[in-house]
């Protein structure tokens, strides 16, 4: 244990993917820090990552101008900061996403209100 | 070299205490705000109990500034009969 | 036969040390080790007790007599201020949010501070640090008591202070500093002390207290204003035994001064990261505005945290790792925070609003390399949507910094167009901060930050929903589940300032006047 601690005791570390009805995932949509920090959804592990931009992101980020023109075939992506070329007709899963996994994406052109990145 | 200082409420009770710290610390500077009065001085303030005494007109226990004191910053050194702020040895 | 006995008065110095170390005694029927079971296993080796300084000596009937005295001064002026019907008085009925925010999230913290001073009065083998624990156990204790009483008046009349207790276990941006905390209460007395007494209490506290306390001031607030006061003279010699307990652990032994180090990287910067919400407060909460965040962060932080670090060199301290960063972020922070709470205000029991077009050229000119470049274009953008009708909520669950605990929010140092992330894994699992910083303290100490109960997770484990609620029943409506287990009044607590029932009421008491609010 790097804990300095009287002596050894049990923890429970709480954010295990058992405690969860399906595993984590984080999403950031750079330059739009209108939404103030990136998001965290349990998307079932089998989830379609086309699903993302065809359903779930629409209900995350549709309030910002930005979103309608949003061109899908441009959009790069990272994850764990690193590129990240994922596949629209695999599972999350089957793209190597797992529980408490972060990636982000950059719509080019579009860097949010008046520019501000925001 | 660093400034030490402290801060009373800005009232009746401390004004005394004020002109004793300024008469006893010449590199003293005093600052007013809302309520509140800050003395700076140049790594060193000291506050005596016997001139507070000879302004306020009777006997003045030097923990009395607890009633009116805001914040102070430097080493303190404590007895009866003074206070001293100051950084460094 | 009797003697004459020379009734001399003992000096303050071995008054002080016949009243409290004297009473002290080594034990004989249990090893001390026994007795004293916590003061060894930081690490910290302490050679001699008798070296420790008594911060201001105060004997406890010193003590009582002059707490006796401010306290009654005290009350008096909360008395008055309710039977004057002080709160009427307030420029601005937004600037009651900052009291809201100050009751909800703030106060708790004396209270844990009276519980941690009480424990670690307890547990040093030191007479003079266990006496100096002990009473500050009192102060915070009465300091929990008057702001609760100060702010009770408050109560009678606006929404979102009543239930802080409960909101204080609960709600998601009180964990940030329920968790700070409780990681300095759960450590070592040793750490704590570094913790709390030196990095918050002597290090800090002045941007926590002067913001709040000068902004009541200005804000005609005067019953926190006189709190403030109050309890500021109990504040001094919370400093004092700061800085004596860092002298005197870096003068015991070299041997404390890498770990007492590891504490004052760690302390600041989970200090500094609390320090958002006040930032926040500082800028955005006082309709009639003292200083800027960035100039107070200059004042209290730069010029006096620099003169301190300058002295402790000698002992071989640097400044915390985070100075630098905390420094860039002056500029920032606040903005970045209010961002956050205005746009998650459906789930926060206070109000927010857009800045007004005045506000937003004070912000400008207080910011001058950031405010319009980055921030008001969203402000802008958000009073426009609220004009139409459409005041924006996000209503998605954000994203937490496991140490810290607030939500990804702040930048790449340098890069203010871009959030900062950072990640490490651990026992097969990863985790995420929201700098190198608190990703450092992590991995310092990865066994405790494992724990944490984060809010965003933990209602995604549906442990944030009302006894009996039954997540599986159609029309379950998980946010609103959330609210009802926060106990808030939804559409009450929560929600926009513009349309609140405490802006109603506010101006109808004044009688249907009020300061110009946006949108």
């Amino acid at each position: 244990m790097r804990l300095t601690t009287l002596t050894d005791y049990p923890y429970e570390t709480k954010d295990r993917r058992k405690n969860f009805p399906a595993p984590l995932l984080y999403i950031g949509w750079d330059d739009h820090m209108m939404f103030c920090a990136p998001v965290c959804l349990p998307l079932p592990a089998d989830t379609p990552f086309g699903a993302l931009q065809a359903e779930i992101l629409g209900g995350v980020y549709g309030a910002h101008p930005d979103f309608a023109k949003i061109d899908w075939s441009g959009v790069t992506w990272l994850k764990s900061g690193q590129p990240f070329a994922p596949d629209n007709a695999l599972s999350l899963a089957d793209n190597g996403l797992g529980h408490k996994d972060v990636i982000r994406f950059k719509t080019p052109g579009l860097n949010g209100l008046q520019g501000s990145h925001g | 070299m660093s400034n030490v200082f402290i801060a009373f409420q800005a009232n009746e009770d401390s004004r005394p205490i004020v002109d004793s710290i300024v008469a006893d610390n010449p590199l003293a500077e005093v600052v007013y705000s809302p309520g509140l009065v800050k003395i700076d001085a140049p790594n060193r303030l000291v506050i005596h109990r016997e001139t507070i005494e000879q302004e306020v007109g009777r006997d003045f226990d030097l923990q009395e500034i607890h009633l009116n004191l805001v914040t102070l910053s430097g080493h303190i050194d404590e007895d009866d009969d003074q206070l001293t702020l100051s950084w460094g040895h | 036969m009797d003697a004459k006995v020379t009734n001399k008065k003992l000096g303050l110095k071995p008054r002080y040390q016949t009243m409290t170390r004297d009473l002290g005694w080594t034990t004989s029927y249990q090893y001390m080790d026994k007795v004293f079971p916590y003061d060894k296993y930081e690490g910290i080796k302490i050679h001699d007790w008798d070296n420790w300084e008594d911060p201001f000596r105060l004997t406890m009937e010193a003590y009582w007599k002059y707490q006796g005295e401010k306290e009654k001064k005290l009350y008096a002026v909360i008395d008055a201020f309710a039977q004057n019907n002080g709160q009427l008085g307030v420029a601005d009925a937004r600037y009651i949010n900052a009291l809201k925010l100050f009751v909800q999230g703030v106060s708790p913290l004396e209270y844990c501070a009276h519980r941690g001073f009480a424990h670690v009065g307890r547990h040093f083998t030191g007479v003079g640090a266990r006496v100096a624990a002990q009473m500050q156990s009192i102060d915070e204790l009465r300091h929990y008591q008057t702001q609760i009483h100060t702010i009770s008046n408050y109560n009678k009349y606006f929404d979102g202070m009543h239930n802080s207790n409960h909101w204080f276990d609960r709600v998601w941006y009180l964990s940030v500093p329920k968790s700070f905390f409780e990681d300095a209460m759960s450590g070592g007395p040793f750490e704590f002390l570094v913790a709390i007494s030196f990095s918050f209490e002597y290090v800090l506290t002045n941007l926590l207290f002067v913001p709040f306390m000068s902004g009541a001031a200005h804000n005609g607030d005067m019953s926190t204003v006189t709190f403030g006061f109050s309890a500021q003279s109990d504040e001094s010699r919370h400093m004092t035994l700061g800085i004596e307990c860092i002298k005197f652990l870096l003068e015991q032994d070299p041997a404390n001064v890498p770990i007492v180090q590891r504490w004052i990287d760690k302390w600041f910067w989970r200090g500094y990261r609390l320090l958002t919400l006040v930032a926040m407060m500082q800028d955005y909460m006082l309709p009639k505005r003292v200083m800027s965040w960035k100039e107070a962060w200059e004042m209290y932080a730069e010029s006096n945290g620099g003169a301190l670090f300058k002295d402790l060199e000698r002992y071989g301290i640097r400044p915390p790792k985070g100075w630098q960063d905390a420094c860039e972020g002056k500029d920032h922070i606040s903005h970045q925070a209010w961002n956050t709470f205005y746009t998650y205000n459906a789930a926060a029991p206070f109000h927010t609003w857009t800045p007004n077009p005045e506000e937003m050229d004070w912000l400008s000119e207080k910011y001058p390399d950031t405010f319009a470049q980055y921030y008001k274009p969203r402000f802008e953008y958000y009073g426009k949507k609220h004009q139409e009708g459409e005041r924006f909520y996000n209503t998605t669950l954000p994203m937490l910094c496991q140490v810290c605990q607030i939500p990804m929010v702040f930048h790449e140092p340098g890069d203010p167009g871009s959030i900062c992330y950072r990640e490490t894994d651990h026992d097969g699992d990863k985790y995420h901060f929201c700098s190198d910083h608190c990703k450092e303290i992590f991995t310092n100490e990865p066994e405790k930050y494992v724990q944490a109960w984060l809010p965003v997770n933990q209602i995604y484990q549906g442990n944030c929903f009302p006894e009996g609620t039954d997540p599986t029943a159609p029309g379950f409506d998980p946010l609103a589940a959330v609210l009802d287990y926060y106990e808030m009044e939804v559409g009450r607590d929560n929600f926009d300032f513009a349309d609140s029932q405490d802006r109603k009421n506010f101006r109808e008491w004044n009688g249907g006047v009020e300061e110009e609010v946006s949108p």
